[in-house]
């Protein structure tokens, strides 16, 4: 099993080093020069030619490339040219805040979508089932950022019962929130968790059904066994896959959330990239991606290892 | 029926693949699906093959299409050599030789009509298309199927017998020489599979085919063969013409096998089944003979030596290539056949001095 | 050998239609199951009429969407001929809402049309060939599938800038991955039958065994996924937009009225809601619609 275990983290290695070329890569696609971002275009000539030498933009592309790992790795991913602090620095708060928001949202949404989907599985064409599908289907219809901005219409404008935007005074420590915290982190967390909602309520909801409709059910009934006994067997069987889906929507509640933290203000990682776009500000950006994107792959690998421990199908290397 | 040389020769036929272990790390190991396998089939005659889930029947089938390569092994059609040189090319091997597999659902493109399924092949060959069509309602007629009411059918449109007929006409599209049926009638109804069986041995006399029948029903194959072969674990175990085979079974396999035919006579009902266990694995299949885990006569000389195929009735019991020139005989791979083998209940040699 | 009296095989499985009658081709079969759902032919009516209105913007948007006008900005529903009020620059919002439809529109579907012929074919040159083939093709999929879709949208757009050509390559290059990924495992899954085998073993070329048995059947579950991935798209479009990263300004799109209207929800917040209700109705009838169709060309059911 250990061997499962070490195998998928090998693959996991290449992976996340392809993942660390795009990020790397993705500066070297802007049109025009990367020292345009650190140095304004009608510098002297000399000037140019020091900074140059000085971000390493006159070495090859792959030695740039080990150079910017490296650093990367131990923690210095460079300065903000806007601003000049250190990029990792202004992460660490970022990061912290977008954590928050993401598992604020994870816990409401995902509670609310096995709910409604082990319901709506378990009751199949009944009221609930019906109201579940149209909810899911809202859910992943829906434009998450619009949705936002009409929660805050109702609420903030018209209703005047939670701010608009904003974290509350205590930021991230969470132990110290108070009524004005949770007030702030309502709205975001809803806006963000309705497209989750949808997705896990949905894949909850398949697999449930596809669970009853199984013939080992049926032989669990014909035993005998009460309908909650049977309905812990089915939660066996459903517990990968709806922990998978959960894991990966977490994933993309944190890497993706850059929409909501602009709707809302949020002074996350997306808030981050949201200036650092505005402002052309390279390494943020950078810095930015990379930390989310191998914070996904990370996720990917647990979710991954995960399964196989839950599913003793995969732990046997049998299924596939 | 039988002319000089067989329409299939097949020597040394080797087929091994190397797949993952169990524990899920490590190298990989080799599974050895087809070990050796030496045959012949003339012309006209049905050769039965017949063995246990996994004994490599359906992987022998694919080589001798060469939908997958062999390793080693020499395989002759009609007296030229497949894909060797101044031989036959695989691709005019598969105009004379044809196969209808088991599951007949997955066997046909469930986008295609009937008609077009069978068709196919000759347009592939480079028939035009309203010949091709012309000849694929022929075929749909000749297997029983009326061709107005079931050329624009799709597959799941149709009965299991009904897809198996398909199956057959689209075989028999090429009018091909030698048709290899891999289970073909296992997945049917028993009142459906006798009439297929029946089609079949219509269609043999109708076009002159040979046959090449594979299944693990006793029973069927009895029906069908002229001869029969018995496969174990990669290996032929024992090979002659169908009487011999069901009635003076030689090898302690295929002894219990026949002996586990379920039978209507409530006299004849065994108390304990004649074999015990499961086939061992063919990734590390036992040294010697491989069925000496699983027979009641196995003794010591069995684990040292692979037992070749030997002729059992007739000539003393004396070690022969089996070739066409022995066509009739009957042979089986065991030492208790096999003179001075070091069995107790082998033959002694003929001219030793005791 | 004589054949019984009774050919009980023969009987045909489904009662006898006559030729002429019984549907020929898939796709026939297709449309009329399609035609029996009311869900669809809703979804389907909903969204002829988006996209009919966003072609010929032109000719029923009432107003110059680009004329602007600081006395009249941000007036509510019916002020004075603009059905739907004006925006914050006084453009009269209908008509920017119809002209945008034709953006969002694009940035929507354009993306997964590309996608669908990339990864489509990256996927099933992958599945078919197996091997070293496939794991060269997959890995670099799974690079970029690692990425979460928005993320990576962003990261690309970003670094391009704006602009709707920009847009729509990173849209692209977000989709490539998961529908390579589909065709992939569907090519593989149909590679391995035996009709393939059969095909094969009958003598067909490579061409023709992909060409007849394998693009058939494998085109149909990519094209239902990728059609499903036309929501989505819309709503990253929009996003995009929404950001300052797809269309700029003063061009209308959906997601780009959404951003600038942001301001105006504290003086007019049901005209700032109205770009977003747009998206909202056509992404749920694409979602209706893929779901009915996949529902229409399951051959089983």
């Amino acid at each position: 099993m250990f061997a499962l275990i070490a195998r998928r983290c090998v693959y996991a290695l290449p992976i996340a080093i392809g993942v660390t070329v795009v990020c790397f890569s993705l500066v070297h696609l802007a049109p025009g020069d990367p020292l345009n971002a650190v140095v304004s275009p009608d510098a002297p000539a000399d000037v140019v030619a020091t900074l140059k030498h000085a971000y390493g933009f006159d070495r090859p592309l792959p030695i740039q490339y080990v150079r910017w790992l490296f650093r990367a790795a131990s923690g210095d991913l460079g300065r903000s040219v806007a601003t000049g602090r250190p990029v990792a620095e202004d992460m660490d708060q970022a990061i912290g805040n977008s954590v928050v928001l993401a598992l604020v949202a994870a816990s409401f949404g995902f509670t609310l979508g096995c709910l409604f989907g082990g319901i709506a599985g378990y009751a199949r064409g009944g009221v609930i089932d019906r109201v579940a599908s149209l909810c899911a289907l809202l859910g992943v219809s829906v434009p998450h950022y619009w949705l936002g901005m009409v929660l805050v219409i109702v609420f903030s404008v018209e209703l005047g019962v939670l701010p608009a935007i904003g974290m509350g005074p205590h930021g991230a420590e969470v132990w110290a929130w108070n009524a004005n915290d949770l007030a702030h982190v309502l709205l975001p967390a809803i806006t963000l968790a309705v497209i989750p909602l949808g997705i896990v309520t949905r894949t909850v909801r398949a697999a449930v059904a596809e669970a009853l409709n199984q013939e080992f059910v049926l032989a669990l009934r014909a035993k005998g066994l009460r309908s909650g006994a049977v309905l812990r067997h089915v939660m066996k069987n459903v517990a990968p896959v709806c922990l998978a889906v959960m894991g990966i929507q977490f994933g993309y509640m944190l890497g993706g959330s850059i929409l909501v933290e602009t709707v809302f203000a949020w002074p996350g990682t997306g808030f981050l990239m949201n200036d650092a776009i505005f402002r052309r500000d390279i390494p943020v950006l950078q810095g930015v991606i990379l930390v989310l994107a191998m914070f996904f792959v990370g996720l990917n690998l647990v979710v991954d290892i995960v399964q196989t421990l839950i599913d003793p199908r995969m732990r046997r290397g049998t299924a596939r | 029926m039988s002319g000089d040389t067989p329409l299939l020769t097949v020597r040394g036929l080797r087929k091994h693949f190397l797949v993952r272990g169990q524990s899920g790390w490590g190298g990989k190991q080799r599974l050895h699906a087809v070990d050796g396998v030496d045959l012949f089939v003339r012309r006209g005659e049905t050769l039965g093959v017949v063995g246990e889930s996994g004994c490599g029947k359906s992987t022998l089938a694919r080589l001798l299409v060469r939908l997958i390569e062999p390793d080693v092994g020499d395989v002759i059609f009609d007296g030229a050599a497949v894909a060797a040189r101044g031989g036959i090319s695989v691709r005019a091997l598969r105009r004379a030789v044809q196969m209808v597999f088991q599951d007949s659902l997955a066997s046909l493109n469930p986008r295609l009509t009937v008609e077009a399924t069978i068709a196919y092949a000759p347009i592939v060959h480079g028939a035009p298309v309203a010949e091709a069509n012309r000849r694929a309602r022929a075929m749909l007629a000749q297997v029983g199927l009326v061709p107005e009411q079931f050329a624009d059918r799709y597959p799941h449109e149709l009965s299991g017998g009904q897809r198996q007929r398909v199956n057959i006409a689209r075989a028999l599209a090429l009018e091909p020489r030698l048709l290899i049926l891999d289970e073909a009638v296992s997945a049917l109804d028993k009142s459906v599979e006798a009439q297929v069986l029946n089609l079949l041995l219509d269609l043999k006399d109708e076009l002159d085919l040979t046959y090449l029948f594979i299944s693990h029903d006793l029973n069927v194959v009895q029906y069908l063969s002229d001869r029969v072969l018995v496969m174990y674990l990669g290996r032929v175990v024992e090979v002659g013409p169908v009487e011999a085979i069901y009635e003076r079974p030689a090898h302690p396999y295929t002894r219990a096998l026949l002996a586990a035919m379920p039978t209507m006579d409530p006299d004849a009902r065994a108390d304990e089944p004649p074999l015990q266990g499961d086939p061992p694995n063919p990734i590390d299949p036992p040294s010697g003979c491989r069925f000496r885990t699983r027979c009641a006569f196995a003794e010591a000389a069995c684990a040292a030596v692979d037992p070749p195929l030997a002729a059992v009735d007739g000539a003393g019991g004396e070690v022969l290539e089996p070739d066409h020139a022995n066509a009739g005989a009957h042979y089986a791979s065991c030492l208790m056949s096999v003179a001075g083998s070091g069995h107790s209940r082998a033959p002694a040699r003929i001219g030793v001095a005791a | 050998m004589t054949s019984p009296a009774v050919d009980i095989d023969s009987a045909p499985a489904t009662p006898v239609r006559p030729v002429a009658a019984s549907a020929r081709g898939y796709w026939r079969r297709v449309g009329r199951r399609l035609s029996r759902d009311p869900v669809t032919i809703v979804c389907a009516a909903i969204l002829a009429l988006i996209f009919l209105s966003a072609i010929f913007a032109g000719h029923l948007a009432p107003a110059d969407p680009y004329k602007t006008s600081m006395l009249d900005r941000l007036k509510p529903f019916g002020f004075r001929g603009h059905l739907l009020g004006t925006d914050e620059l006084g453009r009269d919002v209908l008509s920017r809402l119809l002209y945008g439809g034709r953006l969002s529109l694009l940035l929507g579907v354009s993306p997964v049309v590309a996608a669908l012929a990339v990864g489509g074919f990256l996927g099933t040159v992958a599945g078919f060939f197996g091997g070293a083939i496939n794991t060269m093709i997959m890995r670099t999929v799974d690079v970029f599938y690692a990425f979460p879709s928005v993320l990576l949208a962003i990261a690309i757009s970003g670094s391009l800038g704006a602009g709707i050509t920009n847009a729509i390559l990173s849209l692209t290059i977000v989709f490539i991955p998961p529908i390579a990924r589909v065709s992939e495992s569907v090519t593989a899954g149909v590679r391995n039958l035996d009709y393939v085998g059969a095909a094969r073993a009958s003598g067909a070329g490579l061409f023709s065994v992909l060409r007849v048995h394998v693009l058939r059947n494998v085109l149909g579950p990519v094209f239902v996924y990728a059609t499903s991935l036309i929501s989505v798209s819309i709503i990253l479009a929009s996003g995009l937009s929404f950001l300052g990263l797809g269309v700029e300004p003063p061009h209308a799109e959906w997601g780009l009225m959404l951003n600038t209207l942001r301001p105006a929800i504290y003086i007019d917040p049901t005209v700032a809601a109205v770009p977003g209700a747009a998206i909202l109705l056509t992404s749920i009838s694409f979602n209706l619609l893929t779901d009915g169709l996949r529902h229409a060309m399951d051959v089983r059911a």
